[in-house]
């Protein structure tokens, strides 16, 4: 069929604009556009890189994508890309992409954990599995088994990876590199709105008067969002303002009106200022109807330790005379002990006197959980009485060139411009807050001023928590591919959410395992303590993203266990592996990604895998039909005593029998047999389907015969399955189908139509829904379910065990300022912060086989303050090392560029497999959260 | 020994010194043809503090101790089929950049002055910031940058960074949303030191080196602005001012006494 | 054996010094060595003694350019050494190029070539005064050093530090023009580096001096010496060799099996003369 120019011209613009504005399109006009340009094919697609979520367009030629454009029909990025999505393609085409799955052996071609890597079959790797697995399970049980999963799933991908742990082996050891990332973010959504994600949007930030960056160098890491920010800044340059608040300079402050320099951990401090500012100070700026009819006061306990190991664990065991402990060193037990015992510092006490602490006192840490209770707003008031600006410049001024006064001048204004009446703020964060040891308290205290202003889930106005990665949102939270979550906001732990999830999958009551305990670095710890012996690494680099990597290498290479790598390329994990998969990447396969502002975007397969790589999906699917209801539905007994119940029988009364797959039961039932593949008609026309029909490659399969396909149509039926677990409980999302023809939607998808802002009762039916059956006549209503009925008591703790219910309210935590576990002292006397930089995703695996991209930026930087290299005896280009208690790497010091560290801090990213920094960094989490801190541990720098 | 068809020795010695002379003159402007082709080249980036193009070339021993100083390489000396001056140190910042080292361990190995230590000097310390290697220069057609994509790749590479190269932003009209943000090059700040060029994520690079001498134009002595006291400093050079121009170039008398009056009533 | 070593120690020790010095240089380069930085035209040792060549000094003069005090310093230095040991010592000794137009000669001799051409050569060896006034002529006029832009010494030398790129063309018309043009066509004719040199080396001390009551006139001295204009007195008289074109390569002593030829001092040369 041949178009003329004028009508291909006229079938895009139609199809843009209908994109545009979120209609669906005629399928056959959408078929002609794709097809007009005869010798390549344009399809749409999402970026594989960062959470913004832009639309890109894929020029296919020859069964090759030759070239890209940015999608003039996607709302996010209009066209445009940055450097990273310029080169989405070029990522798939490295020279050393893996082909064919490799296996450590010896000489005889027999599994050897010593052994070299040479190519093996799928059926052999999938044989290699298999036994490892049922090895584990005999070992540990369910908990034996785990994974490393990823933000960076495609939603279908995580699913199906989630349904064979979770319901074929029972284990909830899956967790993703999300967890490193937006987990805290996560945590503050539950614990202060009762349902995850936020509740803006980026339009946002063209309605808006005020943008403050907390801790998120926007410019580099989310620079089309930062390119909008920047368009509005220049629509009205003395109205609107740009604040950047970070630990050291970087390029997010060259737009900034003012740049707040503070000292890592103190943005606790300046929320709670902010704060105070408004009861103390502005008492008349508080929104009373709001809050009233809204928000309640809450509070948690504060000696909950630092998400490190505690004493007692297998391999912190013996504890030696020498502060040595089992597989740790002295040196690392200086800060690891703090898990146990804090001593109470003069930064901290002012405002831990609340809490009954005094400097110099010891704090038993306890963990605490997710425990935390209403209280009053007098003793919020209370609690917040410390926060003085003298108190809190004096702690959290960063840049100790900078004079106290011009820092509390710059403190003030930041809270003046949030607590301005009429004027709009959004405050975005990524890393800063999120990566932190009480990364979940400060992304409540961020709720909390907005919510007092009633300045939030309003156009543009909110806090707002941006996700670092492609589907941290629509996979890794949405799917719930954590080892806590099932999806839609559900947990394990909730027998009701187990039952419903059981009940959909058609698995038997009681095959959940109701622990879901083994977030990622407890996956890591638990190898090192050998109760974890089978590991597969999905869609991530566990073993160069985790902090204090030593120790988990070490484990990996050196204990009685298989760790497992599906890739695209050879990246740390894959080095540390016994068995390396060769995976699809992304526009290889069918997919969907969920973007930071609840925005779904699906593309089709584009091309065939390189060499004999296959999906993840795929990869999971073969697997589970090596696993029958006898393999894994007996009887366990969890480590903390708990017993799985033998599900068997119950199986049985479902219609399986001993001998029924997990194939069968999971992923090839009578309903995925219900979404037929359908070549003649849109979406599946024209396109590659690897899973479903096996592809022109014939690739020589898991039972080593020639793929032929699952003969259904699987990525619909994943999809569908998926969603329908938010249908009806606020995630709501569209059909299969309908994402093939726009550009993304955010969910709740009500009625074919996305939601804006969330809890406005005038942009989302669920909460005008909720405000009509209440009745109170409010604007909002925070209808998240979780926590939604808490006892009653003060700071100290719980007076009244009572709960009462807080339906459809949100809450303002009082959580205080508190020390990290580790910081400078005489001998490691430099604060390391670990990032990105523009150039690069996460660990370079992809980026760094971009020619152009290794060439702008070949190597990892230790990024240092002039005075400071000075007073190390360095110079700008010299080669130094920066040691911490864990470890040591050696880089260049740069004084100048793009990032410009106060005097005591280095900044060093990760990207470098070369520069692997993760050796040096500690891996304390948020207790609540177990997100790992990585901005901030104790390092010294010298020359190399 | 008998001479040649009886030519006397004062004859012989004359028609010697002419062959002699002859010869001399016919390689001497083969030679003087082959190095003035050779030196004709002026996209040649040289390493810092190296002195004007024409002195460096009388000057420069072709010892490569610049070369051996530099720890990235980044200098090379011309060789046969690079076809710069032979033997003479140049840099290709796209290959390898100068980076810019505190200590500009290039400048002072040299013998004979052909790096002039005093050119990268402020108040007797070395200072690479001065260093005049060249100057950068945007494609604007090429350079992603203007064409709305994120990169300023250039920019963050810049050692001079906020000085050297500066994002303009400028609304993006075609989304309506978005920002434009444009590496602009200040020529007063920029060393030439080749660090953006390297870094630039284009095919060919959009932001390359050029010798200052070659990349930029000038405006002459004689038009002070007006409103940049500093600028009153060219004025030093101004000089007195003769202008001809094709209507101007006659004496005022022969002019008028010329035949152009006749033609005025014709 | 041992004759061997008595026939060719010489070869052998300026061999060694030969590629010992260019392994000096090339390890400055490669492996940030000390010892010996630069290449022949200006270099420095153990980053204290400066060594510059004079001639190209002195095409930097005549190009006008200023001549500063290291450059000065390392002209003076290696001046006076060649001026003691023998100015085309360099040549034998140095000299990469050298390798290149022994071994042309080698060849030469070794197809017959001389027999082809004769023993007549087409060019005097006066040449290489000409190119050195032309090279300074040029220096001058261009304003640049003239002889360094096509100096294929240079270009073998650098290239062997600094990386070659086409001047192992250069280097191949040196050989075949040796080969096949020019007996000695290079060192011996054209080279003004060499013409320098031995203008240089015209009063240096250490001399070949030879012993007519020894010599059997079996003539092998003539045979291997590259300016073999310089031992007229072969077999005549008992002389030292006082030309500065002789580059106390001592080939002749080394073939002399009669104890005709040997090393000695400027001084004592002319004081035996003088006592004769």
């Amino acid at each position: 069929m041949s178009l003329s120019r004028r009508e291909f011209l006229k079938n895009s613009a139609a199809a843009s604009a209908a994109a545009a504005i979120g209609m669906s399109v005629p399928a056959e006009l959408e078929a002609s556009a794709a097809k007009a340009e005869s010798g390549w094919r344009w399809d749409k697609a999402a970026c594989r890189f960062c959470g913004t979520g832009c639309g890109i367009m894929m020029a296919t030629k020859d069964g090759k994508i030759v070239a890209v454009k940015g999608d003039p029909a996607a709302p996010v990025n209009r066209g445009l890309n940055c450097i990273k999505g310029y080169f989405n393609a070029k990522i798939m085409y490295g020279a050393d992409r893996l082909t064919t799955p490799l296996l450590r052996m010896d000489a005889k071609g027999n599994f050897d954990k010593k052994g070299k890597f040479a190519p093996v079959t799928w059926e052999r790797a999938f044989d290699e599995m298999e036994l490892n697995i049922r090895k584990a399970l005999k070992a540990s049980g369910p908990e034996g088994v785990a994974v490393f999963a990823s933000g960076q799933y495609t939603i279908m991908e995580g699913y199906a990876a989630q349904k064979m742990m979770k319901g074929g082996f029972r284990s909830n050891a899956i967790d993703p590199n999300a967890r490193h990332c937006m987990a805290s973010a996560v945590v503050g959504f539950y614990q202060t709105f009762g349902i995850d994600e936020p509740s803006g949007c980026y339009d946002d930030i063209e309605l808006t008067d005020t943008v403050v960056s907390w801790g998120s160098n926007m410019a580099e890491m989310h620079p089309i969002l930062w390119s909008r920010v920047t368009d509005r800044k220049l629509s009205d340059p003395e109205r609107v303002k740009v604040i950047n608040m970070s630990t050291y300079r970087h390029r997010t402050s060259d737009l900034a009106d003012i740049e707040i320099i503070f000292s890592p951990n103190t943005d606790l401090a300046m929320w709670n200022y902010i704060a105070r500012e408004i009861v103390y100070n502005n008492p008349d700026a508080i929104d009373w109807d709001f809050l009233k009819k809204n928000i309640v006061f809450a509070a948690s306990p504060v000696n909950m330790g630092y998400g490190m190991r505690r004493t007692g664990e297998k391999s912190l065991s013996p504890a030696r005379p020498d502060g040595s402990a089992g597989k740790y060193t002295a040196k690392e037990m200086e800060t690891i002990k703090h898990e146990m015992v804090h001593n109470v510092s003069a930064k901290e006490a002012p405002a831990l006197e609340v809490y009954g602490y005094k400097e110099g006192q010891d704090m038993v840490n306890k963990p605490a959980g997710l425990k935390h209770w209403e209280i009053s707003f007098e003793e919020y008031k209370k609690f917040l009485a410390p926060y003085t600006l003298d108190y809190v410049a004096k702690i959290a001024k960063g840049d100790p060139d900078e004079s106290i006064e011009s820092f509390k001048k710059k403190l003030q204004t930041l809270a003046d411009l949030y607590i301005e009446k009429g004027r709009k703020v959004v405050s975005f964060w990524t890393m800063g807050m999120n990566q932190h040891t009480r990364g979940t308290w400060v992304n409540t205290l961020s709720y909390n001023v907005h919510f007092m202003l009633n300045k939030q889930a309003l156009p543009g106005s909110g806090a707002f928590s941006l996700t670092g990665q492609p589907s941290a949102c629509g996979t890794a939270r949405e799917v719930g591919t954590f080892c806590h979550r099932l999806p839609a906001d559900m947990m394990v732990k909730n027998p009701k959410h187990r039952k419903i999830t059981e009940n959909r999958w058609k698995i038997p009551e009681g095959t959940l395992n109701p622990v879901g305990n083994q977030h990622i670095m407890k996956i890591h710890r638990d190898i090192e303590d050998g109760v974890v012996k089978f590991a597969w690494v999905n869609v991530c680099n566990a073993y160069q993203d985790s902090a204090s990597a030593k120790h988990w290498i070490k484990a990996a290479r050196e204990m009685d266990n298989f760790i497992v790598t599906s890739d695209g390329y050879p990246g740390i994990s894959a080095m540390v592996s016994d068995l390396v998969l060769p995976s699809a990447m992304i526009y290889e396969k069918w997919g969907a990604y969920g973007n930071a502002e609840r925005r779904t975007q699906h593309w089709r397969q584009q091309v065939l895998p390189v060499g004999d790589a296959m999906s993840d999906t795929w990869q999971w699917i073969e697997l589970s039909k090596r696993f029958t209801v006898a393999d894994v539905w007996g009887p366990y007994t969890l480590r903390n005593g708990k017993k799985l119940p033998d599900v068997r029988k119950a199986a049985h009364a479902l219609g399986y029998t001993d001998d029924t797959t997990m194939y069968e039961i999971l992923y090839a039932n009578k309903e995925a047999k219900s979404y037929k593949v359908d070549m003649d008609s849109f979406p599946q026309k024209g396109y590659d389907n690897t899973e479903s029909n096996g592809d022109s490659r014939n690739v020589i399969g898991s039972d080593g015969k020639v793929w032929k396909g699952y003969g259904f149509m699987i990525h619909e039926y994943l999809w569908e399955e998926y969603a329908s677990f938010g249908r009806g409980h606020g995630h709501d999302l569209a059909d299969f189908v309908t994402y093939h023809k726009v550009r993304g939607l955010k969910w709740p998808v009500v009625d074919g139509k996305e939601t804006a802002w969330r809890f406005n009762v005038k942009y989302d039916p669920y909460a005008a829904k909720a405000v009509a059956k209440s009745g109170n006549g409010s604007t909002h209503a925070f209808y998240g379910p979780l926590a939604k009925a808490l006892s009653q008591g003060d700071l100290m703790g719980i007076t009244d065990k009572k709960k009462k219910s807080l339906k459809d309210k949100a809450k303002i935590f009082a959580r205080p300022y508190m020390d990290p576990p580790e910081m400078p002292d005489a001998e490691y006397d430099t604060w390391l912060a670990t990032g990105r930089v523009l150039e690069h995703w996460h660990s370079g695996t992809m980026t760094m086989r971009v020619p152009e991209l290794f060439r702008a930026v070949p190597e990892a930087l230790c990024y240092m303050n002039p005075k400071t290299a000075e007073e190390k005896g360095l110079k700008q280009g010299d080669l130094c090392w920066v040691e911490s208690r864990r470890g040591r790497v050696k880089a260049h010091v740069e004084t100048r560029g793009r990032n410009r560290p106060p005097r005591g801090l280095v900044f060093v990213p990760w990207f470098d497999e070369k520069v692997f920094i993760n050796k040096v960094c500690l891996d304390a989490t948020c207790p609540q959260s177990k997100q790992t801190d990585y901005k901030k541990c104790a390092v010294k720098i010298y020359k190399a | 020994m008998k001479t040649k068809a009886g030519l006397s020795d004062r004859r012989k010695f004359i028609l010697n010194m002419a062959r002699g002379i002859g010869l001399a003159s016919m390689g001497g402007f083969i030679w003087s043809a082959f190095i003035d082709e050779v030196t004709a080249s002026q996209l040649i980036l040289r390493p810092p503090g190296a002195i004007g193009e024409k002195d460096f070339l009388k000057t420069c021993i072709k010892c490569g101790l610049c070369a051996e100083a530099c720890p990235y390489d980044t200098l090379l000396l011309a060789k046969p089929g690079d076809h710069e001056p032979l033997g003479t140190p140049y840099f290709m910042p796209r290959d390898t950049p100068c980076y810019m080292c505190t200590d500009i361990p290039c400048v002072p190995v040299c013998p004979t002055g052909a790096l002039d230590v005093s050119s990268v000097t402020t108040d007797g310390h070395l200072d690479i910031n001065i260093a005049d290697m060249g100057l950068a220069v945007v494609d604007e057609q090429s350079c992603i940058a203007f064409w709305g994509i994120q990169c300023d790749a250039c920019y963050r590479a810049c050692p001079l960074l906020g000085h050297a190269i500066t994002i303009e932003y400028n609304k993006n009209e075609r989304t309506g949303k978005h920002a434009f943000m444009k590496p602009i090059v200040h020529a007063d700040a920029c060393t030439g030191c080749g660090l953006c060029e390297h870094a630039c994520v284009t095919e060919k690079p959009a932001i390359h080196i050029l010798p200052r001498e070659v990349a930029q134009g000038k405006a002459g002595d004689y038009y002070i602005k007006g409103w940049d006291k500093k600028d009153e400093k060219r004025l030093k050079d101004a000089h007195a001012i003769h202008t001809t121009t094709e209507i101007s170039k006659e004496k005022a008398a022969d002019k008028l006494n010329g035949d152009l009056l006749e033609g005025l009533y014709e | 054996m041992k004759s061997l070593w008595n026939h060719y120690r010489y070869l052998i020790l300026r061999r060694v010094t030969q590629l010992g010095l260019l392994f000096l240089y090339f390890g400055a380069n490669a492996w940030g060595w000390t010892m010996l930085q630069g290449n022949l035209s200006s270099s420095i040792i153990l980053n204290v003694v400066p060594m510059s060549d004079p001639y190209a000094a002195l095409q930097m003069l005549a190009a006008g350019a200023i001549l500063a005090t290291d450059l000065l310093v390392g002209v003076a230095v290696v001046t006076f050494f060649y001026f003691i040991i023998g100015g085309r010592a360099f040549c034998s000794w140095v000299c990469p190029i050298n390798m290149v137009t022994d071994f042309a000669a080698f060849v030469r001799e070794l197809i017959g070539m001389n027999k082809l051409t004769g023993v007549k050569q087409p060019a005097s060896r006066n040449l290489r005064y000409w190119v050195l006034g032309l090279s300074l002529v040029i220096s001058a006029i261009m304003g640049v050093t003239a002889f360094e832009f096509i100096s294929p010494i240079s270009m073998l030398h650098r290239g062997i530090i600094f990386g070659m790129g086409f001047g192992w063309m250069a280097v191949l018309v040196i050989f075949l023009f040796d080969l096949f043009v020019l007996k000695n066509g290079w060192c011996g004719h054209i080279c003004p580096l060499g013409g320098f040199y031995s203008i240089l080396g015209k009063f240096s001390l250490i001399r070949v001096h030879h012993s007519e009551e020894n010599c059997t006139l079996c003539m092998k001295c003539k045979v291997v010496c590259p300016e073999n204009q310089v031992l007229y007195m072969v077999g005549k008289e008992s002389l030292p060799v006082l030309s500065g074109e002789c580059t106390n390569c001592a080939r002749c002593i080394e073939v002399c099996d009669d104890d005709a030829l040997n090393f000695s001092i400027r001084s004592m040369a002319q004081n035996k003369k003088m006592g004769e």
